[in-house]
């Protein structure tokens, strides 16, 4: 059975290792935070201003001041610091962002994504991805495999205008995990419990590399 | 000394002329001007060209000043939950220009800085990146993106004092310190005005040189986009 957002936000906490900087997108990559084993320490990056994202306030500790990217109030662990956004986004350019986790419309064979505008349709703007992605030394997108409408997501060229180009290193969807390979193609790693292969190929428009036996997720 | 202080945002606003080149600081809805925009409003001034992270909501913020149709032209990096703005955009009744929110900050930075371009990764290989200088540093690719400066730079702060210092609090602080320096006049609103002397100078996030008008501000809001708490059960 493929996963739900929640599965899928599991499956990426698995990649989470201890002293990582980390900067979450809006919607699954934010549910995220709630699955990273409580051993490790790591420290959430808001583009907006704050390192060392807490969680959400209590009602009486509800501050207008503070906030995270995705414009909910949030509160602050101890070790935190705020800064301006030209500071954040130096950070985030500088490669002093390990891991960078967000959402997208679709990915290309060779590591492009495209998640920030549907022409004619919808045009909400990039906001802090387009930097994100030319900087950040680990990028794992997180998405559905394939689209409310079934088309794939996972593409040969993306059809949407990009938001970076090479960028994306793994993919994580409700049907699989996904290396994306220097060489081009999406090498499978792991199916989501129940899914097939053959499920994963007829899901995948571009290049799927499959070597050997592929195994089930564990979350 | 010049005397900065000012009675209100009505006093502040008062000489900003259609046409003029705003920037407004804020992210969503924290940290935004509350005041001055509310005066801009009263002024009735048009073909504004906003500079500003967002475009507020429809019914605060520059979501107000979009509804007036004050705005000729907005330079921002995200401008949704705002469906008049999309109207307007859709309709083609306002200029856009969108850019990747570092860049916007850099560009505002180098504006209040004196650097008139500079090389950044991000938009490389996008439409952001159309007709725009590319060049190759150390084998990868980079855009050359310009200073933004503007007629007038209005900034909200928390505390302020009568030589223009500044202390922002939380993440109110956001694009409020680059464009305190981007503005040819800049117009600090605080929700507490001291005397000079009041605010310790290792606190200082603006210094007062930047800064042209200042005056404590009335009645803030501070609206909540999305409020989300934690239960204690």
């Amino acid at each position: 059975m493929a996963l739900d957002k929640i599965g899928i936000a599991k499956r990426i906490a698995q990649e989470i290792k201890d002293g990582m900087y980390i900067n979450l997108g809006i919607g699954i990559p934010t549910l995220v935070a709630n699955y990273i084993p409580d051993k490790l320490e790591v420290v959430l990056q808001s583009e907006n201003g704050l390192l060392g994202i807490g969680r959400f306030p209590f009602e009486e500790d509800v501050e207008a001041d503070l906030i995270n990217a995705g414009k909910q109030t949030v509160s602050m662990l101890p070790g935190s610091s705020l800064f301006n956004s030209a500071e954040s986004f130096g950070m985030i350019r500088g490669g002093h962002i390990d891991l960078t986790i967000l959402g997208a419309m679709e990915v290309s064979e060779n590591g492009d994504i495209a998640n920030w505008k549907i022409p004619g349709k919808m045009v909400k703007g990039m906001g802090g991805a387009m930097d994100l992605v030319a900087a950040a030394k680990n990028i794992i997108v997180a998405m559905q495999h394939k689209s409310k409408s079934g088309k794939s997501k996972l593409l040969p060229s993306c059809t949407l205008p990009l938001t970076g180009t090479k960028c994306v290193r793994k993919i994580v969807t409700d049907m699989a995990v996904l290396n994306v390979l220097d060489s081009g193609g999406f090498q499978l790693i792991e199916r989501a419990p129940g899914v097939s292969v053959e499920e994963i190929k007829e899901a995948t428009a571009g290049k799927l590399i499959v070597e050997g036996d592929i195994p089930e997720m564990n979350i | 000394m010049i005397n900065k202080v000012v009675k209100n945002a009505q006093e502040a606003v008062s000489d900003i002329q259609s046409g003029s080149v705003l920037m407004l600081g804020g992210f969503g809805l924290c940290g935004i001007p509350e005041n001055c925009i509310h005066a801009i409003l009263e002024l009735g001034i048009e073909n504004l060209t906003c500079i500003s992270n967002n475009a507020g909501v429809d019914d605060f913020g520059i979501g107000l000043m979009l509804q007036k149709k004050q705005v000729k032209k907005m330079v921002s990096s995200y401008v949704g939950e705002n469906a008049e703005f999309e109207r307007q955009l859709l309709s083609g009744e306002l200029e856009v220009e969108l850019l990747p929110q570092g860049t916007l900050a850099e560009r505002i930075r180098a504006g209040g800085a004196g650097i008139p371009a500079f090389f950044t990764p991000a938009g490389y290989g996008t439409e952001v990146a159309e007709g725009k200088e590319v060049r190759e540093f150390d084998g990868k690719m980079y855009l050359m993106e310009k200073w933004l400066r503007a007629d007038f730079a209005i900034v909200k702060a928390w505390k302020g004092d009568t030589a223009g210092n500044l202390i922002y609090k939380g993440t109110a602080r956001n694009f409020n310190p680059m464009m305190a320096a981007a503005g040819k006049i800049t117009i600090a609103e605080v929700e507490e005005l001291l005397p000079a002397g009041e605010l310790g100078p290792n606190e200082i996030h603006t210094p007062g040189v930047y800064v042209q008008r200042i005056f404590e501000g009335v009645g803030y809001e501070k609206r909540i986009e999305k409020r989300t708490v934690t239960s204690k059960n």
